[in-house]
């Protein structure tokens, strides 16, 4: 499992390979608010090669999303699996990110 | 797939008798321990022939989950405290056990709804609801001093 993170334009992409989940999550909010301190505003996480996340997992991406609209900023999600849209269909949490189908469609919604 | 699937007192006398341990194992309180294990289960998922979804995602998320709540709550992540694991597999069924060294718990007192308005934007309090909306039936109870969550699923 790792978190890479690239500049596209003005956008943080981030990609998660592997598992999202209450060991590593901190990795990924660590690196997400190091840019976020950085003066980066538009973050993107690409989940095109995430296999599962847990509910620590999307605690962390709730208090990023919240970090970073309180620094005038946004975070949008893409490329989740049919079992990653169920998970945030259960949660309710589809309601709360604004998700790309694709990575292309994310970047361009900024 | 709806939250608060079967829950609450256990049946140890249900057991099927054909039902065999597939794995049995001590791990120390380190959330580290958790994704080898959870792939160790899901292999035998697959041998189980279960969906491809309940092996990829509904097995390990609730699997993660009650280890989670195992190693950080029940043992309070100290890692000299030991969490047991084990997979009963029959014909029709996949049942883990997660037990750990604390006190319990009430699991319909503790299992918030998350997707209520006041809820949504909480970092936390989602585990117990992930466990009983992706299993058919959750448990809880204390077995020789220890407290035992117990998933199940069946074959679909």
């Amino acid at each position: 499992m790792s978190f890479s993170i690239k500049k596209q334009g003005e956008i943080c992409v981030v990609d998660v390979e592997g598992q999202l989940i209450v060991g590593n999550r901190q990795e990924l909010k660590q690196k997400v608010l190091d840019e976020l301190e950085k003066g980066e505003k538009k973050f993107l996480i690409d989940f095109s090669q995430t296999g599962y996340i847990d509910s620590s997992g999307l605690g962390v991406l709730v208090s990023l999303s919240k970090k970073i609209r309180e620094q005038g900023g946004e975070l949008r999600l893409a490329n989740l699996n049919d079992d990653l849209k169920t998970l945030f269909e259960l949660t309710k949490l589809d309601t709360l990110f604004q998700i790309a189908d694709t990575r292309e469609r994310a970047l361009e919604s900024f | 797939m709806t939250p608060g699937g079967e829950s609450g007192n256990h049946d140890r006398s249900a057991r099927d008798p054909r039902t065999r341990v597939a794995l049995d194992r001590l791990i120390p309180s380190d959330v580290r321990e958790i994704e080898p294990i959870v792939e160790q289960v899901t292999q035998h998922c697959r041998v189980l022939e279960l969906s491809a979804r309940q092996c990829a995602f509904n097995v390990p998320v609730a699997l993660t989950e009650a280890l989670s709540n195992a190693i950080l709550r029940g043992n309070q992540g100290v890692r000299e405290k030991q969490v047991r694991v084990r997979a009963m597999v029959s014909d029709s069924s996949l049942v883990l056990e997660v037990a750990d060294e604390g006190e319990g718990f009430d699991l319909d007192a503790c299992t918030e709804d998350p997707t209520r308005p006041e809820n949504i934007e909480r970092e936390d309090g989602r585990g117990l609801f992930l466990m009983r909306s992706l299993m058919d039936r959750v448990e809880r109870f204390d077995d020789d001093e220890r407290n035992v969550v117990r998933l199940t699923i069946h074959r679909s």
